[in-house]
């Protein structure tokens, strides 16, 4: 049945506030992003049978929180992508009647801290001896470090990466929940602190508190719900490496092009179907490898392509537009955040809405170009 | 001040270390498809096969890729700015490692330039580093390193004299 899962997005809201919320632990904002989530698809927490969320706190301490005991757990947990995964993993399960109505929840205290697990890395682990003894110090450290191979090989300049944070700042100008809304150019990027060079702090990701989660149902079921359905089209996974320095291209994802292959293939769709993209923007050069492992552009071609206005308002491809995670809110595991902005779009309700957008497509990223998920998203079955 | 993180080798990485305790860079190698590999596992990742042998690499490599951090993971404070870098070996398998006799600026650190491994006490460890592949190019940037310090030196001298 290619076109169509028969699966839905019967469900989805965030947090009431996202940004710095140090009256919130970890768990309580899984909590109010299920009942926000539930809530919005019209059912109560009684009505869901299946759980899928990552550690920690894990689908069991989620789901104990909210009264549930599942029929269906999920705890993959591979990072910010997770969530799409979880959706995949939710459209085989419904799809096999394993469960009839599953909840993913996000929550993630990352800037307070409330309740988070600390970050812990065994010295005897690959990362641990090959990696952390060079004194690398979370992603701004790692993440990063493909882009000045892509800028040599491709001709890639400073501006050009710099202008992806500008573009993404024009889609938060109009988000009222955006933490960053005041208008930047390049040389405002350029001349923002050095993080871990070529990046800039505007290059960088917000960190922030907030959560969010999604309710998933079989599409047969579409009219039980007050929202528009929001139809899962096709969905794809992969990893690639759990260290930077292992990458076997630095100037491509081999993972995201894999992801998003699958996720493309099984939705029938090219990319001129595409009205509305989400691409996990933990820095300025992953919506570049994105827009080029889903094949929007040739390689080397993405920063032209952000440089010249094709992503932001106005533009024909518009991305990111929440705001991204350079502009609207980045928790740590921003997955969940890109789908929610897909939702909305599809729905219509987004604050930065870009016309009528019938096909929307969403790259997670997990970890250091470590995984990816893609969904394809539609306003109709296809 | 916490101090720079150790390697704690596993069994399938000890040969790694030692090699490094040694002064010789041991990567693995496949007996079967022949191609080398790095980080050390016990099954070739290009074909699969579990016929995998120790060898002594060149030490020789390239600068692929790197970032010049500014904010110092724990213990390393007092070097930065400091480059993580990725070299290319002369065999062909990557890893990380720090740059060293080489100033951390974008103008010093050019991609491909060639460079040669060094070994630095870690602990009880020996930890593989790359530094200028000749000696040349080593007293080159170190009186680039030295006249950077003295100008450091002269600048604060003045700021002290402004006080």
């Amino acid at each position: 049945m290619s076109g169509s899962t028969g699966v839905i997005i019967a469900g989805a809201a965030e947090t009431d506030e996202i940004g710095k919320l140090p009256g919130h632990s970890t768990l309580q904002l899984h909590v109010e992003g299920a009942l926000n989530a539930v809530a919005d698809a019209g059912l109560t927490l009684r009505d869901i049978d299946g759980i899928a969320t990552v550690s920690s706190p894990g689908p069991v301490q989620v789901a104990h929180a909210l009264g549930i005991t599942p029929g269906w757990i999920d705890g993959t947990g591979v990072g910010g992508t997770s969530f799409l995964l979880h959706v995949r993993h939710a459209v085989a399960a419904i799809r096999a009647g394993y469960a009839r109505t599953i909840l993913i929840t996000h929550g993630e205290s990352g800037r307070s801290r409330v309740g988070a697990a600390p970050f812990r890395l065994a010295a005897s682990s690959p990362p641990g001896q090959f990696e952390a003894p060079y004194g690398t110090f979370g992603p701004t450290t790692t993440f990063t470090i493909p882009a000045l191979r892509y800028m040599k090989e491709y001709g890639l300049t400073h501006e050009q990466l710099a202008y992806v944070a500008v573009a993404q700042r024009r889609w938060a100008a109009k988000n009222p929940r955006a933490m960053f809304r005041d208008p930047i150019t390049v040389e405002d990027v350029l001349a923002s602190k050095m993080v871990a060079y070529p990046f800039h702090l505007l290059e960088c990701c917000l960190v922030t508190d907030g959560g969010g989660a999604l309710v998933v149902a079989s599409a047969d079921r579409a009219a039980e719900f007050p929202k528009p359905a929001v139809h899962i089209l096709g969905t794809g996974e992969s990893s690639e490496t759990p260290m930077i320095s292992q990458m076997a291209d630095f100037t491509e994802s081999r993972a995201f092009r894999l992801a998003g292959r699958a996720a493309f293939a099984e939705a029938g769709i090219s990319t001129s179907d595409v009205d509305h993209l989400m691409i996990y923007d933990a820095f300025a050069h992953v919506p570049i490898y994105g827009l080029e492992a889903l094949g929007f552009v040739g390689k080397g071609e993405a920063g032209p392509f952000i440089a010249d206005g094709n992503t932001e308002p106005g533009g024909r491809l518009p991305l990111n537009t929440n705001g991204g995670g350079l502009s609207y809110t980045h928790t740590g595991m921003y997955g969940m955040f890109a789908i929610q902005e897909g939702v909305r779009q599809l729905r219509g309700e987004a604050a930065a809405q870009a016309g009528d957008p019938q096909i929307s497509v969403i790259l997670g990223n997990g970890g250091m170009f470590a995984t990816a998920g893609v969904l394809v998203l539609g306003r109709n079955a296809r | 001040m916490a101090s720079k993180p150790v390697p704690v080798p596993t069994p399938e990485t000890r040969p790694f270390w030692d090699g490094c305790a040694a002064g010789e860079l041991r990567i693995q190698r496949c007996t079967d498809c022949g191609r080398p590999y790095f980080y050390p596992r016990p099954v070739c990742p290009h074909c699969g096969s579990a016929d995998v042998e120790w060898f002594t690499a060149s030490g020789e490599a390239t600068l692929y890729s790197y970032v010049i951090n500014h904010r110092p993971a724990p213990g390393f404070e007092e070097d930065a700015p400091y480059a993580i870098a990725v070299v290319q070996l002369a065999e062909g398998p990557r890893m990380m490692a720090n740059i060293v006799g080489i100033p951390a600026t974008p103008e010093a650190l050019e991609l491909d330039m060639p460079l040669r491994v060094r070994f630095e006490q870690r602990g009880e460890m020996s930890l593989p580093v790359f530094g200028p592949a000749t000696e040349e190019a080593a007293a080159e940037a170190a009186a680039e390193t030295a006249a950077e310090a003295a100008a450091e030196a002269a600048a604060e001298t003045a700021a002290e004299a402004a006080r």
